[in-house]
């Protein structure tokens, strides 16, 4: 160990005679080490996900059971590959360690997960955490791949080596489990006093790293053989991006075909449960608000929980079995082009079917300057919510024509050119954040390959039970309050004891009030009213306008067409399309920016950007189509 | 896989990068020529000075490419690849796959 005694500095470890057991353990390890499947694999569904306070980093913790009632809280620490603060998950790591983090208890005890397929490269990073002098458990993980490709190490001697219990399991199949709830209950030994390099320098931090696997018999797996091969199909020039093309389309099918059964099913028992407690309850006010406020406001949102659970079964796949770091490097080049880079591709993919798993997903992403952008650009993205809009209006404003043929009529045409429209919008605002505000730090790509595993049921069960929870929050809170508000602005004020018509209510005051800012973009005060109501969720102009013209959206969508007809000019069509297309009219996308960015300033400039956009475009093209038509 | 058109000196390798390295072909690291903190983060995923490097495959299109470290792949846009110098005589072309 004292090979190279100038680099080497004592590094004591405090002895703890006897150790209770530990409260709070922190789990350390690098990217792909499989940390999280070992925590997932401790607490199970005992988890809960909140951020940092003022940082982008999640912060994620369970509660593990031991025996009985003794249980511990487990962190789930950032992936690192260092403790050099330079990225705020390396900072916000090491800062829980240090017990340096404002309103967090430093940990007592850590598990650091490494992977025994990659040990020379991980063992790194046991050199800083060992030197926290915290009770340590080094857990070398996917013991079972080690062993399939022929690799081995004897555990006892690195233990002797790194002065402290070594286990080696595999989290993924749950085999040697018992050596970490040995330690969890305080039954393992205390680390003793180790001469580590200076932790500044990582040549001799990697030198040393090598010297331990070599004292430890560490003999390296053989090449993983599937994954050279899985590569040379999927990475092909020619057939790689077939592939990665033919994946986007499964995607999309998914989330487009598969998911609408799912959704109309709970739109369905959302509103048969709605007409039965209106037939149950009697009628007053308070059944209104409860009916056509909460009901069918929260209702709106819960629609779109079929779509975003499978969205995250297929982001589960794609990650869980090394995919998407592959998909990641075929779309580099095209995502450069707008100034960002291949991990922006799967946010924004997901982003057609919802802004808010998409903001969810551009985790993934480490550098934040291009996660930021990656987030601010998401909601130009043709969600599903704008469909009901753009069917409506497409379907009252453009007579069905073919174009192409069979292949393409005038109806789909707009369709498409509404899809081309977001993206357009979305690749310029990248372009501009890009070489603004947002411009790259310079800091490099850098993307692991993981080699390919199997997904497992657990892992993939678990992630979209954690992303549904975080939705349904915010369906359950914000939506909740807003269609609280809004039902209000709509039956206020009281005139002789009765509710008003919506044209007299609050909002309808409201849609007058407005009526000459929207009148230039071609829109009456009902399409006003649509507008303001709709900020909570866009396909709630649907519904207000059915309620403003009388008429059941649903089983008048004809009638409502026709009234559309009567009130629109072919300018103001066009104008509420375009519209449509750019403003951030939905709350739980604004919610869940907030959180995703640690605060009001990003929401606050992704409303007012798209806000403006959406008017002078929807001016543009009132004035446009009026011109060619008039 | 590189097209030498463009550049009007194409087989001086003096001194190469990683960018020069031809798919199959591999190097030994004599420096890197990035920023501190960047140089850092690389020498933590094993490019190091003295590090044999395996420029393992490349992304349809030709850019970023994969290398591979001591068995664990990394991919790098061609960008940071020409920053990370190599000793000019480790060079070493590939047993078969010269393409």
């Amino acid at each position: 160990m004292s090979a190279s005694p100038s680099s080497c500095h004592g590094c004591p470890v405090a002895a703890l005679p006897v150790r209770r057991p530990a409260r709070l353990v922190g789990l350390v390890g690098p990217p792909n080490s499989g940390k999280s499947t070992l925590f997932n694999r401790l607490t199970g569904l005992r988890q809960k996900v909140a951020n940092y306070p003022g940082v982008t980093v999640e912060e994620r913790r369970g509660r593990a059971r031991l025996d009985g009632e003794t249980e511990v809280v487990l962190i789930d620490l950032p992936g690192v590959y260092s403790l050099t603060p330079r990225s705020e998950d390396e900072r916000v790591t090491r800062d829980v360690l240090a017990g340096e983090m404002a309103g967090q208890q430093k940990p007592d005890a850590i598990l650091l997960i490494l992977d025994s397929t990659n040990l020379k490269r991980h063992l790194v990073l046991a050199a800083p955490v060992l030197a926290l002098g915290l009770p340590t458990l080094v857990v070398l993980n996917m013991a079972d791949e080690l062993e399939a490709r022929g690799g081995s190490l004897d555990p006892a001697a690195l233990a002797e080596q790194l002065g402290t219990p070594v286990a080696l399991v595999s989290a993924a199949k749950g085999e040697g489990i018992e050596t970490v709830y040995e330690f969890l209950k305080g039954a393992i030994g205390v680390p003793r006093a180790l001469d580590l390099p200076a932790l500044a320098d990582i040549p001799k931090c990697r030198q040393w790293a090598v010297r331990v696997g070599d004292g430890a018999g560490y003999a390296a797996p053989a090449p993983p053989i599937w994954t050279r091969r899985l590569d040379a199909v999927f990475l092909h020039p020619v057939a790689g991006p077939l592939i990665f093309l033919a994946v986007v389309i499964a995607v999309f099918q998914t989330i487009f075909s598969a998911a609408r059964p799912l959704m109309d099913a709970v739109d369905h028992a959302v509103s048969a449960s709605g007409s039965w407690l209106s037939g149950v309850l009697p009628a007053s006010a308070l059944k209104s608000l409860l009916i056509e406020g909460v009901w069918s406001g929260v209702g709106s949102v819960i629609v779109f929980l079929p779509q975003i659970l499978l969205l995250f079964l297929f982001i589960g796949l794609l990650e869980d079995s090394g995919y998407l770091a592959r998909a990641a490097l075929i779309a580099d080049r095209t995502m450069r082009k707008a100034g960002l880079q291949g991990k922006s591709f799967l946010p924004l993919l997901s982003a057609y079917a919802c802004a808010v798993p998409a903001v969810l997903a551009a985790r993934t992403i480490e550098n934040k300057r291009d996660r930021i952008a990656t987030i601010l650009i998401a909601p130009f993205m043709t969600c599903s919510a704008r469909l009901p809009v753009y069917t409506l209006i497409i379907a009252a404003f453009i007579p069905e024509r073919p174009i192409l043929g069979l292949f393409l009529g005038t109806r789909a045409a707009a369709m498409l050119g509404l899809y081309l429209l977001g993206f357009l919008a979305a690749f310029g605002t990248a372009r501009l954040l890009k070489s603004s505000v947002l411009k790259s730090d310079g800091a490099p790509f850098l993307l692991e390959m993981p080699p390919y595993r199997r997904p497992t049921l657990r892992q993939i069960v678990l992630r979209m039970y954690d992303r549904a929870k975080i939705f349904l929050r915010r369906a359950g809170t914000v939506i909740l309050g807003v269609a609280v508000v809004l039902w209000i602005l709509a039956h206020l004020p009281l005139s002789g004891g009765k509710m008003p018509e919506i044209a007299n209510s609050v909002a309808g005051t409201i849609g007058r009030l407005i009526e000459p800012l929207v009148r230039p973009l071609g829109f009456d005060w009902r399409i006003g009213i649509g507008i303001v109501m709709s900020l909570a969720a866009r396909e709630v102009i649907v519904g207000t306008l059915g309620t403003l013209y009388g008429m059941d959206p649903k089983a008048g969508s004809v009638g409502l067409q026709a009234a559309l007809r009567h009130d629109l000019t072919p300018g103001g069509a066009v104008a509420l399309l375009v519209f449509f297309a750019f403003a951030m009219q939905c709350l739980s996308t604004v919610a869940v920016v907030r959180r995703e960015t640690g605060g009001w300033k990003w929401p606050a400039v992704q409303f007012a950007y798209m806000g403006l956009l959406a008017y002078s475009g929807a001016f543009i093209a009132n004035r446009l189509v009026t011109l060619f038509l008039g | 896989m590189r097209l030498s058109l463009m550049t009007a000196t194409p087989a001086v390798r003096n001194p190469a990068s990683l960018d020069d390295l031809a798919v199959g072909e591999s190097g030994v690291v004599s420096s890197i020529d990035l920023p501190e903190g960047d140089a850092q983060r690389l020498m933590e995923l094993g490019f190091l000075p003295g590090s044999v490097i395996v420029a393992a495959r490349s992304a349809p299109g030709g850019d970023p490419r994969v290398y591979r470290v001591e068995g664990t792949e990394f991919a790098l846009r061609g960008e940071t690849a020409k920053h990370i110098r190599l000793d000019a005589s480790s060079v070493i072309r590939a047993a078969k796959e010269g393409r």
